[in-house]
């Protein structure tokens, strides 16, 4: 795939941590492309590098050589600041736990990432309403996290992912803190995201039925890509 | 956005309840305590804050304890600068038993009464308490202590001066403003002078203190200097100061208990400052995720340690403003307690700044390094606190 067609393209990515005087590597090597509109689940064995590429690529880590292109911006070039402001734009996050605020209602919520645009409060509002009622909590907009179950929690977010209209929906074990049922309504939601409304969306998963949703899937093993495994899409 | 932010700050500020009210009522009580201990500061202080720059005090040179000979007053008149004089002489009296303590002073009645413009006295009772050598003239707060009112015979057992004074009471006076002290008792000189000269004639004829008017207040060095010049080398010196200085002579006796109050208030503060940084760094510790996740969504450093600092300023603005508002009740209650003692007992502007002002203090101390923290927390190890 070429650069210019990808979301996401990385470039000879490598990642250590330094630990004590040791240095220990995570990724080794990493080289390869996320096509625009594209799902890919990315799974491997705890440890095997996973959510630390998936963070290098949302751009909330950064790696200690080679190039990640989102939309065609080396984000491993921004300073801290653009990074930030890069992210607000270009990335919606989907966390394991949902990462909600406890002291903000549905609504507000999901109206965080829009504080950081030119928007005004209504047109906040009207957004925030909007995406909310894309994932089925129309009526739960005044509920505060701690009065919505699991999957209703996962689904905030997943709104909060999408009301900023980000080039790229990362996500990480989305479904790992629900039951079934709960995280087949997340993978549904997330393929509606990616097939209505063409979001690119990376998932890390242990899950091998929530991997199977993706277009894609790819392995890590102690920091090095397996070979694209290309889903048939129905 | 800003109003956004702080109402997510308020709503993280009460969010643990107990933690909220505690950490509140430490705040309450850490800045009303503060505020009292202020109080009683300034109320040391009040004499000399409410001394007028246009009033000096002559005393004996060695001491107060000495007398100055009531014919001085004739010569301190006629050094350059002086108005008027009057002199005033501590009796040092109880009334009934020891404990009913109020200051009680032997003075020149008219004389005395217009170099204390601050006195408020009607026209009618003032003539009274001139025209009768047994009349007293009592301060407002010490006639309504002890339920006293004009034309009421008012005994007092000397100390100083041995014997029973009946006084008669021909006049109450009113404080001009609220820093005036309207404990305090007045009766003529002569009376006691002519008891002295009966009892101990050789006593007679003598004052504690002279109060000088003088024209210019900025020239009280130089008119001090002059009254005294008059009796150097004589029998009997004198030491001539500002009202202030004089008054500050009697505050400096006990600058040692001033100073140890002083300190406890500091230490109030820096308590309560403890307790705080305390809340604030485990507020801030079980929000790390919460943070890290304001971070990745695109939130900069600066919001994050905004959150924390405007939560730390609404919990001590809260507690701040219940401790002010409970000073002037608590003040007022004590004051009445502890009028013989204090009899100016208020609450001034100045304490009201300084609460705010540790107030403030705390709540920028206590943010500082949590708000710190949470601003250098990297991204990914703020989320894993999560799990």
């Amino acid at each position: 795939m070429s650069g210019e067609a990808a979301a996401v393209l990385l470039r000879h990515v490598s990642k250590h941590y330094q630990r004590g005087g040791q240095i220990v590597p995570v990724l080794s090597d990493i080289d390869f492309a996320i096509a625009r509109g594209d799902f890919l689940a990315l799974m491997g064995p705890s440890g095997s590098g996973k959510s630390t590429l998936l963070n290098l690529i949302a751009g909330i880590d950064r790696p200690s050589s080679g190039q990640i292109l989102v939309a065609d911006v080396d984000i491993a070039t921004l300073d801290e600041r653009e990074l930030a402001d890069w992210r607000a734009r270009n990335v919606g996050f989907i966390f394991q736990f949902y990462n909600l605020m406890p002291v903000l209602d549905a609504r507000e919520n999901v109206e965080l990432p829009l504080m950081l645009t030119s928007l005004g409060r209504r047109e906040r509002r009207s957004h925030a309403e909007l995406a909310l009622e894309m994932v089925g909590l129309a009526d739960r907009m005044d509920h505060y996290p701690n009065e919505l179950s699991g999957g209703q929690q996962q689904r905030v977010a997943i709104a909060r992912a999408l009301v900023s209209d980000p080039t790229l929906i990362v996500a990480d074990e989305p479904t790992g803190d629900l039951d079934r049922k709960s995280a087949g309504e997340i993978l549904d939601l997330l393929e509606q995201l990616n097939g209505e409304l063409g979001k690119t969306i990376v998932m890390v998963t242990h899950d091998a039925r929530a991997a199977e949703r993706a277009h894609a899937i790819r392995h890590l093993e102690k920091g090095e890509l397996s070979a694209l495994e290309q889903r048939e899409v129905a | 956005m800003l109003v956004f932010l702080l109402r997510m700050s308020l709503k993280n500020a009460l969010r643990h309840r107990l933690r909220a009210f505690l950490t509140l009522a430490g705040l309450t009580v850490a800045i009303l305590s503060f505020g009292l201990l202020s109080t009683v500061v300034s109320a040391w202080y009040a004499g000399a804050d409410a001394a007028s720059d246009k009033r000096l005090i002559t005393r004996n040179a060695i001491s107060l304890v000495f007398p100055l000979p009531i014919s001085y007053g004739e010569r301190i008149r006629g050094a350059e600068g002086v108005t008027g004089i009057s002199w005033a002489n501590w009796f040092g009296g109880i009334y009934i038993e020891p404990k009913n303590f109020f200051p009680q002073f032997a003075i020149e009645p008219a004389s005395y009464l217009q170099l204390y413009p601050e006195f408020v006295v009607k026209e009618d009772e003032r003539a009274a308490f001139v025209r009768d050598r047994q009349g007293c003239l009592v301060g407002r707060k010490l006639a309504n202590r002890y339920g006293w009112k004009v034309g009421d015979n008012i005994p007092i057992k000397g100390t100083i001066f041995p014997g029973t004074w009946n006084f008669v009471l021909r006049g109450i006076y009113d404080g001009r403003d609220s820093s005036t002290d309207q404990n305090q008792f007045f009766f003529h000189w002569d009376y006691l002078n002519e008891r002295i000269k009966q009892t101990a004639p050789r006593r007679a004829n003598n004052t504690g203190v002279f109060i000088v008017g003088i024209r210019d207040g900025s020239a009280a060095a130089q008119v001090s200097e002059r009254v005294d010049k008059v009796f150097r080398n004589s029998l009997a010196e004198t030491l001539t100061e500002t009202e202030k200085a004089f008054q500050l002579s009697f505050v400096a006796m006990t600058e040692t208990i001033v100073l140890a109050i002083q300190i406890v208030s500091y230490v109030v503060i820096l308590i309560i400052m403890a307790v705080m940084a305390n809340t604030m760094a485990m507020s801030a510790r079980e929000r790390t995720a919460e943070y890290a996740t304001l971070k990745a969504l695109g939130f900069g450093p600066g919001v994050v340690g905004l959150l924390i600092l405007a939560e730390s300023l609404l919990l001590c603005g809260i507690g701040a403003a219940l401790g002010i508002a409970l000073t002037w009740p608590t003040v007022r209650a004590i004051g009445g307690a502890l009028d013989n003692i204090f009899p100016v007992f208020n609450v001034a502007s100045t304490t009201v700044w300084q609460q705010l002002g540790a107030a403030l203090l705390v709540a920028l101390a206590a943010a500082a390094v949590p708000a710190q923290q949470a601003m250098r927390i990297r991204i990914t190890e703020g989320l894993r606190a999560v799990s």
